[in-house]
C-alpha cells in the first residue's frame, strides 16, 4: 500500500467513521441544521442543545464519505463545553489540523461540510456571524 | 447481403493511438475506467485540430479569402461526417452545439415555449441524466405543462407496462428519453418507445450521448424527431455537440440563440432568420472543435460501431462476474445483453467517493457521485454510485486491477 493512501485513511480516519462519537439524534434539542455536498452527496444534521452561551450537547447523523463523517465526529468532541461565539469564530484550520490529512479541494469540501453545518446550526441558534468564507456554502445548505 | 468476416477490434493496438496512456498515475499505468464522462483522445483527432490551426484556420461562413474558405470547407466536411454518422437524411438537419446539454436545452426552448401549454404533459424516464430532465421540468413549469417519469425497475430498465396507464390519464406531447444510460448502461428500447409516442400524438427527443460513442446511431431507423450526440464521449475534443432535427420542425421553430451568421437580414424594425442549419448557430463556431469531431467520427468509422459494440460486450461479459463476486459489492443494472460496457456498484459500508479514492491511488480512475442522475439515485436507494466505464482503448488487465483495487478497499475498510 502507497504512503499517501495510508495517511488518508490513517487509522484514526477509519476509527472516527466507523465509531462515530456523539452520533445519533437530540430529541428536543435547542437548534438543528442540516447540510449536504451536492458534489458526492455527504449528507449531515447536527442537533445542538445549549446551557445558557455554551454548548451543552451535540450529536450528529449523516451519511458519507469516510472523510465527511469522521471530521464531523471528530468535531463533536472539539466542540462540546464552548461557546457558541467561540465555534462561531472557530479556524477551519483547527478542524484539519485534527484530521490531519492532505486533501485536495474536492476533498475539503467533505472534510469542512460538518463544520459549516454546525456553524449554521449556532447562527440559527444563537445569531452568531457565518463568516465570509461560508456565504457561498450556506447557500448549498438546506435549512430546516 | 455480402458476407464478410467479423472485424475484430484490437484495442492493444488502438491503445497505442492515446498519448495520454504513456504516462503512470501514482506509480502505476494509467487505467482509465471513466469513458462514459469523457473518453481520451487518439493522436489523430489532436493532429486533425493542429493542423487546422497551423495551416487552414479562419473565421467561417465570412471571408472570401483562400483560409476562411479552406476552414469553411474543413467545418462544414465535419458536418457532413456528422450527418454520414447518424444517417441523417440532410446536413441541414445537422446542427452543432457545445454538447448534448446545449442540444437538448435548444430543443427545450425552441420548441417546447411555442408548443407546450396547460393540460400537456412532457414525459421523461427516471434514468434520465440531468441535462434530458431539467430543461423539460424547467419548461414545463414555465408553460404549465404538466411533467412525468416513466419509472425504473429494481434492475434499471423501463417499466414499460406503465406506459398505457401513463397514456390513457394525460396528453403526451413530448417524449424525451435516454437511448442508453450513463448510470447503469441499460440501452433502452428507443425505437418502440419512439413508436408509442408517436401513436400519443407526441414528439420523441432521444439523448444519444451514451449511446453514439458505442453503437451504430441511425436518425432515420429510429425514427425519432430529435436527437442529440457529443463528440468528447467518443474520442473528439470537448465544446462540440450535434442536435439532429427532423427538418419540418426544425424550420418552424423559432430560433434559440440569436446574433451574428444565424440572421438572413436585419433592420431597425425586424430580422428574418439564415436557413438551417445556420438559424441555429449564433456567433462565431467552435471550428477547431468540429474539425476534430470530424476526426473522431472518421476513427471511430475505421475502428467500426459493430466491432467496437461486440468488444464491450466482451469486456463486460468478463468484467461483470469477477466484480459480482468480490464479497461486499453490489451491482446495479440489466444483463450484458441489454447493456453497454458501463458498470456501476456499491461496495458494502464503503462510500463511492473512498472507493474512488484508494482505486486511484492503484492508477485506476473510476467516476465517484450521483452521475447527474438523482431521481435514479433516489430509485435506488443509494446516495451515490461508483461507476467504471469501458471504451475502444480499454484491455481486461484494466478490469483485473479494478477487481484487485476492490480487494483493497474491502481490505482498508475491514
Amino acid at each position: 500500500m502507497s504512503n499517501e493512501l495510508d495517511n488518508l485513511y490513517r487509522e484514526v480516519i477509519l476509527d472516527h467513521y466507523k465509531n462515530p462519537r456523539g452520533h445519533g439524534v437530540i430529541e428536543d434539542a435547542d437548534v438543528e441544521a442540516e447540510g449536504m455536498n451536492p458534489l458526492c452527496g455527504d449528507e449531515v444534521s447536527i442537533f445542538v442543545s445549549f446551557d445558557g452561551d455554551k454548548i451543552d450537547d451535540v450529536k450528529f447523523r449523516g451519511r458519507g464519505c469516510a472523510i465527511s463523517q469522521a471530521a464531523t465526529s471528530m468535531l463533536m468532541e472539539m466542540v462540546k463545553g464552548r461557546t457558541a461565539q467561540e465555534v462561531a469564530s472557530l479556524d477551519r484550520e483547527e478542524l484539519l489540523e485534527e484530521v490531519g490529512i492532505p486533501l485536495t479541494p474536492i476533498r475539503l469540501k467533505c472534510a469542512l461540510l460538518g463544520l459549516g453545518v454546525l456553524k449554521l446550526a449556532l447562527h440559527k441558534g444563537k445569531g452568531t456571524p457565518l463568516p465570509d468564507e461560508w456565504a457561498g456554502l450556506a447557500e448549498d445548505l438546506e435549512l430546516r | 447481403m455480402a458476407v464478410t468476416a467479423e472485424k475484430k477490434l484490437d484495442a492493444r493496438k488502438l491503445r497505442a493511438d492515446f498519448p495520454i496512456f504513456k504516462q503512470e498515475i501514482h506509480g502505476h499505468p494509467l487505467a482509465y475506467l471513466d469513458s462514459a464522462a469523457s473518453s481520451q483522445k487518439p493522436r489523430q483527432v489532436l493532429d486533425a485540430m493542429t493542423e487546422l490551426y497551423e495551416t487552414s484556420y479562419a473565421n467561417i461562413h465570412r471571408g472570401v479569402y483562400d483560409l476562411g474558405e479552406r476552414a469553411t470547407e474543413a467545418y462544414e466536411g465535419a458536418r457532413e461526417k456528422a450527418r454520414a454518422f447518424i444517417n441523417a437524411d440532410s446536413t441541414r438537419e445537422v446542427v452543432f452545439t457545445r454538447n448534448v446539454t446545449a442540444a437538448l436545452n435548444l430543443v427545450a426552448y425552441a420548441w417546447g415555449v411555442d408548443n407546450l401549454g396547460p393540460g400537456d404533459v412532457v414525459l421523461v424516464t427516471e434514468m434520465e441524466h440531468h441535462s434530458n430532465f431539467v430543461p423539460w421540468q424547467f419548461i414545463a413549469k414555465r408553460t404549465g405543462a404538466e411533467f412525468a417519469a416513466i419509472p425504473v425497475d429494481g434492475d434499471g430498465e423501463l417499466q414499460l407496462d406503465q406506459l398505457d396507464t401513463l397514456a390513457a390519464s394525460c396528453r403526451i406531447k413530448v417524449l424525451a428519453c435516454t437511448y442508453v444510460s450513463n448510470s447503469l448502461g441499460t440501452i433502452n428500447p428507443v425505437g418502440s418507445l419512439i413508436q408509442w409516442a408517436h401513436e400519443q400524438g407526441a414528439i420523441a427527443v432521444v439523448d444519444a450521448a451514451q449511446a453514439a460513442p458505442h453503437r451504430g446511431v441511425d436518425v432515420q431507423a429510429l425514427g425519432c424527431d430529435f436527437l442529440g450526440f457529443t463528440g468528447h464521449k467518443m474520442c473528439g475534443p470537448t465544446g462540440i455537440g450535434v442536435l439532429w432535427g427532423r427538418r419540418e420542425l426544425l424550420e418552424r421553430m423559432s430560433p434559440f440563440e440569436l446574433g451574428g451568421h444565424m440572421i438572413r437580414k436585419v433592420t431597425l424594425e425586424e430580422t428574418t432568420w439564415n436557413e438551417l442549419p445556420h438559424k441555429f448557430e449564433a456567433g462565431t463556431a467552435a471550428i477547431a472543435e468540429a474539425v476534430g469531431l470530424g476526426a473522431a467520427i472518421d476513427y471511430v468509422t475505421e475502428v467500426g460501431v459493430d466491432a467496437l459494440e461486440r468488444y464491450e460486450h466482451e469486456l463486460l461479459d468478463y468484467a461483470l462476474p469477477r466484480l459480482d463476486e468480490i464479497p461486499g459489492v453490489r451491482l446495479f443494472g440489466p444483463p450484458t445483453d441489454r447493456r453497454a460496457g458501463i458498470v456501476s456498484f456499491e461496495v458494502d459500508g464503503v462510500h463511492p467517493h473512498d472507493v474512488a479514492q484508494i482505486l486511484d491511488w492503484e492508477g485506476v480512475a473510476v467516476r465517484a457521485g450521483h452521475h447527474c442522475n438523482q431521481p435514479l439515485m433516489h430509485r435506488l436507494g443509494v446516495p451515490a454510485t461508483t461507476r467504471a466505464s469501458f471504451y475502444l482503448y480499454t484491455v481486461p488487465e484494466e478490469v483485473d486491477r479494478l477487481v484487485a483495487g476492490l480487494h483493497k478497499v474491502r481490505k482498508t475498510f475491514a
